[in-house]
């Protein structure tokens, strides 16, 4: 069943994107073809889809049945395990084998397996059913849906993998996918730039990733999970030469494919591809840089907990680059008006609340995190992609407000992702699926110890319900500032796009309280078995119960603060944002320019990498290379049959003379040289 | 007394003469083909001048052979000559340099 799971969207990104296209269409039959001018080009309402796409349906349905089934299968898999399924391993076909490097392609099936199969087939299933409205204007679907399918399969390939190498694979594969989606309309110049820098941002995390993997396999001889996990305390307290010095083994390892997981889930220092990455269509947003690829870090280290339990150290450095990505992004997110940015903000804050639980220990409460954090930033992101549809494209939120009574549900759906983005809900009773899990964090950072990641996160809370709930103000409610043609066409999305969204609400509002208990609760242990591994002296899960009650209220008290703020700012008296902006003019430049970090990496890392590639290009390839070797070998040539042209006059009597001149030479050799055999 | 060595002389300077026409001449074919004709006659000299010399008669065979050749050789220039200057209205060697690369 699992590897059907894992190949259905192959399977449909091969066919759909192999057979889907232009170049199949033209192999249908004319009547078809035609009519569907016939039928494009009177049609008043849909005006604007004159270069619409008119070519056959079946890639976009294939794509979606298939991954429709496929998260059916993965609930049922899912629910297994809450009844207490068994962990298994199920090889497939054995793929590397150089020496002592052994890697078949095989599915590790356990706790953490089935929740990741639910998260990236359910949002991925919604999504493809979503894009069938979303893009259905767009003349290279089947494109937009084989990249789909393909991403997924790269998702679950990857967090199937029981080797690192397929993990790897795997990794590199939602790179590959994020890479094609991102710039998936490509005549867009910003597009582009957007999918190559995503591309070469999350290379440096790779680079370390990889670096991670080379260390496992010098430390332990073997890239397979159980082989690792089996000998990882092994380890324990030796040292690795690297980089000329004598480090400890775990802790480096540990940091290095933590490198590979700040890359890939945009954390602190290399978090600049993801806000860019929102120039790709918003169901990819929801998709890959919301709820499955951005997480695929946090699985990293959930995956490798085994090797992080016995690596504090490098825990300690999980906590505070997650501490300082969770707060950083909520301060960015305040004052962006891109309404897709805001998100990508927010997204790129809860992915650092996720790796605070895991450098705190806290394995299961991260994943609840990234199980709950994938329906409501779904939600949101589809959500806001229903705004964007309703608003003709328009994505500044300047020029939103007042859109309420436009998209009566498109709002209701927004307000359920963000009552759970900021956690509403009453500790010690229940509330809102956000709550839950994020809560859990910010009580798991203070249990933990680390009094720097609690005081981040709460100040990162506020943030996230300011920011939420000005998202939701300037977008729905007040006077509007749209402008009035694009307000007539202001229309609540069609129904297959509002179905995806029904669902993730209904995720938003229950995946809380309904699966609290086994991913964090009494049934964890039980639930987790050996896909997380905890060490002995690893009591967090206990002493989060114990935290003082400003503690357990904290968060709670911060979504009400920021609530109360973003109600001030945006509802009461909304000449405040100005005002204040115009007071703090230098803060706020700070923030608006997301704390200059594309300057600063433009200026250290960009520019000098454009001038050496100048360099190169015009000194080293066009001039040493190309003046010596091709050009230069041409230009000799030209040069010394231009001087032997020369010699061919075309004058009989040059040619006479030349043979005379001949003659008498060969006369003269052999008159007074002699003629000697 | 006029000797073998004074018929070799005026040979070679005949020779001389007739391979400078051709190469320092600007003007037109003919002289070329006249230049050719001292050549051929100067060899003749010498066949001659060493068949009396040596008492062969060979050479003198020779002799009358290469005047009939250069005969031929003398018309069919010419007409070629004459083709050409209906052809291309001209017989300048300055012009006659198609072969030019």
């Amino acid at each position: 069943m699992v590897q059907a799971i894992l190949f259905l969207p192959l399977i449909g990104a091969v066919i759909a994107g192999l057979f889907g296209t232009k170049a199949f269409k033209q192999l249908g039959t004319d009547d078809e073809v035609y009519a569907d001018h016939a039928h494009n080009a009177p049609s008043v309402e849909h005006s604007h889809d004159q270069h619409g796409y008119n070519g056959p349906p079946w890639p976009m349905y294939l794509t979606t049945g298939l991954l429709c089934i496929g998260a059916v299968l993965s609930w049922i898999i899912f629910f297994g395990f809450l009844q207490g399924g068994h962990d298994g391993e199920i090889e497939l076909l054995p793929w590397i084998t150089s020496g002592s490097l052994k890697a078949a392609w095989s599915i590790r099936l356990d706790a953490l397996t089935a929740v990741m199969l639910v998260v990236v087939n359910t949002v991925s299933a919604l999504v493809h059913v979503y894009s069938l409205g979303y893009m259905s204007h767009d003349e290279s679907q089947p494109r937009f849906f084989a990249y789909l399918s393909l991403f997924t399969f790269a998702m679950l390939a990857l967090v199937t993998a029981n080797n690192l190498i397929q993990m790897f694979f795997g990794w590199e594969g939602v790179g590959l996918a994020s890479y094609l989606l991102i710039g998936f309309w490509y005549t867009r110049e910003s597009a582009n730039a957007a999918a190559i820098k995503a591309f070469v941002v999350n290379r440096v995390g790779d680079f370390g990733f990889a670096l991670g993997i080379f260390g496992v396999f010098m430390v332990y001889g073997s890239v397979e999970f159980p082989v690792i996990f089996a000998h990882a305390p092994d380890a324990v307290g030796k040292t690795i030469h690297f980089l000329g010095h004598d480090w400890d083994t775990l802790t480096t390892l540990c940091l290095l494919l933590f490198m590979g997981a700040m890359g890939k889930s945009a954390q602190f220092l290399l978090h600049t591809w993801l806000p860019d990455a929102m120039e790709g269509p918003t169901p990819v947003s929801a998709l890959i840089h919301a709820a499955t690829m951005v997480t695929a870090g946090v699985f990293l280290v959930a995956r490798l907990s085994p090797l992080f339990e016995l690596a504090p150290h490098a825990r300690e450095v999980v906590t505070i680059v997650g501490a300082i990505t969770a707060f950083f992004a909520a301060t960015v997110g305040l004052v962006q008006n891109d309404i897709k940015r805001v998100i990508a903000y927010s997204t790129c804050s809860q992915l650092g609340y996720m790796f605070v639980a895991m450098g705190v220990g806290a394995y299961g409460v991260g994943i609840f995190h990234l199980f709950t954090h994938a329906f409501f930033k779904a939600l949101l992101f589809l959500g806001a992609g229903s705004v964007i549809h309703a608003m003709s494209g328009e994505q500044d939120m300047r020029k939103m407000g007042g859109l309420g009574p436009y998209v009566r549900i498109t709002q209701a759906v927004m307000l359920i992702g963000t009552f759970s983005l900021t956690g509403v809900g009453i500790p010690g009773i229940g509330g809102f699926a956000g709550f839950h899990s994020k809560d859990a964090i910010i009580e798991a950072s203070y249990a933990g110890g680390s009094t720097f990641a609690f005081a981040l996160l709460v100040i990162a809370a506020l943030c996230t319900s300011f920011y939420s709930w000005r998202l939701a103000f300037m977008t729905f409610s007040g006077p509007t500032r749209a402008d009035k043609e694009v307000l007539d066409h202001a229309h609540e999305s069609p129904p297959v796009m509002l179905v995806p969204l029904y669902v993730l609400a209904a995720g938003a509002i229950i995946a809380g309280f309904a699966f609290q208990h086994w991913f964090m609760g009494e049934g964890q242990a039980e639930f987790w078995g050996a896909a997380i591994y905890r060490s002995p002296d690893n009591h967090i899960l206990t002493q989060m119960e114990s935290v003082p009650l400003l503690v357990k209220w904290s968060a709670t008290i911060a979504m009400l603060a920021g609530l109360g703020l973003a109600w001030l700012f945006y509802i009461r008296d909304t000449s405040l944002p100005k005002a204040l902006a115009a007071v703090n003019q230098p803060a706020y430049q700070f923030l608006l320019n997301k704390w200059y970090f594309d300057e600063l990496y433009d200026f250290i890392f960009v520019r000098p990498a454009k001038w050496i590639g100048r360099v190169f290009w015009k000194g080293g390839d066009g001039a040493v290379i190309d003046g010596l070797g091709p050009d230069g070998v041409s230009a000799a040539i030209s040069g010394v049959t231009a001087q032997a042209v020369k010699l061919q006059t075309g004058y009989v009597y040059h040619y006479a003379f030349a043979m005379l001149i001949g003659v008498a030479a060969i006369i003269s050799w052999f008159s007074f040289g002699g003629i000697h055999p | 007394m006029i000797g073998l060595t004074h018929y070799l002389t005026v040979a070679a300077i005949l020779f001389t003469i007739g391979i400078f026409g051709i190469f320092l001449n600007r003007k037109n074919v003919i002289v070329i083909m006249m230049s050719i004709e001292l050549i051929l006659l100067s060899v003749n000299i010498n066949l001659v001048a060493f068949s009396f010399y040596l008492h062969d008669l060979t050479g003198q065979v020779f002799a009358l052979l290469i005047l009939t050749v250069a005969a031929g050789e003398a018309a069919i220039g010419l007409a070629i000559l004459v083709t050409y200057f209906r052809n291309r209205g001209t017989i300048a060697v300055e012009d006659i340099n198609m072969m030019k690369g």
